[in-house]
């Protein structure tokens, strides 16, 4: 009998599941599901160019519908899996249809934090996540009006750049001391604030949104230190939520996200998961970590095709993301912590450095803005463990290059 | 309408038909050429679209940006001829492009 693997979820983990069996020439059927309208597309673009009206919608398709046809990976779009039946192996779906595996992976990414608090339901109010939010958004920027941001992670700052691009008023609040507090170096914080605020962004660091108000749709924002604002547009980019009330429903292990070993494994051995809902063992981090990148769900996600297939491989790929804002590109390769030791290579003034993170003297992270040639030879020596010369490696005229 | 030719990383030899208006790793891409990873999906971060034009076509191309070239030639496997496919915007002129996928950093 053939195996049949089903995969919740159709994302960009999703997808790569089951690209990277039928690449390994797995011979079981592969059903994936998804309560997305779309096919997996990348959400990427969806706060860069897509917003700046330079992607069109058709461009953020990560397959054509072909390649599913030719790789016989049928693809249910626009339902929901309700239940995962772990005894009997057999899925409900919120058609009322039900489906039966042998193997099943978890890819159900994360949702946007919401905030509990007055007018967050009013119209012009926006989280970022899908492609239909993305759309709105867009649709509500319209030059000379005010966009309110509520959180200055990633995301935030993303729609900021482009939002200015696009002549909006843009005022962005940070509940914390800096933005991007939890996953960069103070450095690049401040680096990132300046520069916003060059662009004529108005950030408002230790203030929050306490309540929005209008008739119908958002007019005025209250701000956490007694400030108002009026506004036309309102974004909530708060972070985000592991989809985890399936796996948590059916019994499997989960805390902030879906347990799994560094096979992609859960506490149940048919059932595996990857992306931005699975926790995991990250030697980057040095302990269970959940990562919200393109990488970690193309990497992870071909870790459980290998589980899947017999061949199990440890997932041990160094994390890196990036991010586009304004004419600066930022790529971060490694995990940054608390206690790691900076050093700066190059002149931030010129906008074109890196940073790099020490952990008892071996490179463990980097940022490069705008100095591309740095990223791959950091990649290289965090995966080696290199020990680098401080006053060496803090001179730009020397390529990390020749550190490996 | 406007062809590429694709030299795989095995060294087999097609002919797909390049949309305008896209870039040559979206074609490769949609095309089913999956050692095109293109992770960063075009955005010139990840040199995961590497490839190599025949070098007798490289004036065919618009110039490389000085990011593009910055992490193409970052790679362990760069050579003159090295582009980063999500760079190239395909077009009619350049009907009969031959590229290589370069193989995995
Ligand atoms: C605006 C934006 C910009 C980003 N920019 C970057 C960037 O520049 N670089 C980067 O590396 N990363 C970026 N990311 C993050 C990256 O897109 C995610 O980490 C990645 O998409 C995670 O993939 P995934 O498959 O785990 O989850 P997803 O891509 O979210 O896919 C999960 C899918 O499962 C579906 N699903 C959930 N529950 C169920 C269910 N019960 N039944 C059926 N389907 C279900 C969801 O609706 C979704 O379609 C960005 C994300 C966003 C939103
Ligand atoms: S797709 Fe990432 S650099 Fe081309």
């Amino acid at each position: 009998m053939t195996e049949k693997l089903i995969i919740i979820g159709a994302g960009q983990a999703g997808l790569q599941v089951a690209a990277t069996l039928r690449q390994k020439d797995y011979t079981g059927k592969i059903l994936m599901i998804g309560d997305e309208a779309h096919l997996p597309y990348e959400r990427p673009p969806l706060s860069k160019g897509f917003l700046k009206g330079l992607v069109p919608a058709e461009r953020l398709s990560l397959k054509p519908a072909a390649f599913y046809q030719d790789k016989a990976i049928d693809c249910l779009t626009g339902v929901a899996v309700t239940r995962i039946d772990r005894r009997q192996k057999r899925l409900r779906l919120s058609d009322h249809s039900e489906q039966t595996y042998e193997k099943l992976v978890l890819a159900t990414g994360s949702r946007a934090r919401t905030l509990d608090i007055p007018g967050i339901g009013l119209a012009g109010v926006q989280s970022l996540r899908t492609l239909e939010d993305a759309a709105a958004i867009a649709e509500s920027l319209r030059p000379g009006q005010r966009l309110v941001i509520a959180g200055g992670g990633y995301i935030g700052l993303e729609v900021a750049a482009a939002a200015r691009s696009l002549g909006i008023d843009v005022t962005l609040l940070e509940i914390a001391d800096r933005v991007m507090q939890r996953t960069a170096t103070p450095h690049l914080s401040e680096f990132f604030q300046k520069e916003h605020a060059s662009q004529g962004v108005d950030i408002r660091l230790n203030t929050g949104i306490a309540s929005i108000e209008g008739k119908g749709r958002v007019e005025r924002v209250f701000c956490s230190d007694g400030a108002s604002l009026a506004a036309d547009t309102v974004i909530i980019g708060i972070g985000v939520i592991p989809n985890q009330t399936l796996a948590e429903d059916a019994g499997l292990a989960v805390n902030d996200g879906v347990l799994v070993d560094e096979f992609a494994a859960t506490s149940d051995p048919y059932i595996y998961a990857a992306g931005d809902c699975a926790r995991h063992p990250n030697a980057c981090f040095g302990g269970l970590v959940r990562l919200e990148s393109v990488q970690n769900a193309v990497d992870q996600a071909k870790c459980a095709a290998f589980s899947i297939l017999g061949t199990p491989q440890p997932y041990r790929e160094i994390p890196w993301f990036w991010s586009d804002q304004y004419d600066l590109k930022l790529q971060i390769a490694g995990l940054w912590r608390q206690d790691d030791q900076v050093i700066v290579r190059g002149d931030p003034a010129t906008r074109k450095f890196s940073l790099l993170c020490l952990r008892n003297g071996a490179l463990a992270a980097i940022s490069t803005i705008n100095n591309l040639q740095d990223f791959l030879p950091a990649k290289k020596l965090i995966a080696a463990g290199a020990c680098l010369d401080t006053a060496a490696a803090s001179d730009p005229a020397i390529p990390l290059k020749t550190f490996l | 309408m406007a062809k590429i030719i694709v030299t795989t990383r095995t060294g087999e030899i097609s002919e797909v038909t390049g949309k305008p208006g896209y870039s040559v790793m979206e074609i490769l891409r949609d095309n089913g050429f999956d050692e095109i990873a293109a992770i960063c999906g075009g955005s010139c971060s990840c040199a995961t679209c590497h490839v190599y034009v025949d070098r007798d076509q490289l004036d065919r191309l618009a110039a490389q940006s000085e990011d593009e070239y910055d992490l193409v030639s970052s790679t362990d496997h760069h050579k003159p001829e090295s582009r980063l496919s999500c760079q190239i915007d395909f077009s009619e002129a350049l009907d009969g492009l031959r590229v290589t996928i370069a193989p995995e950093d």
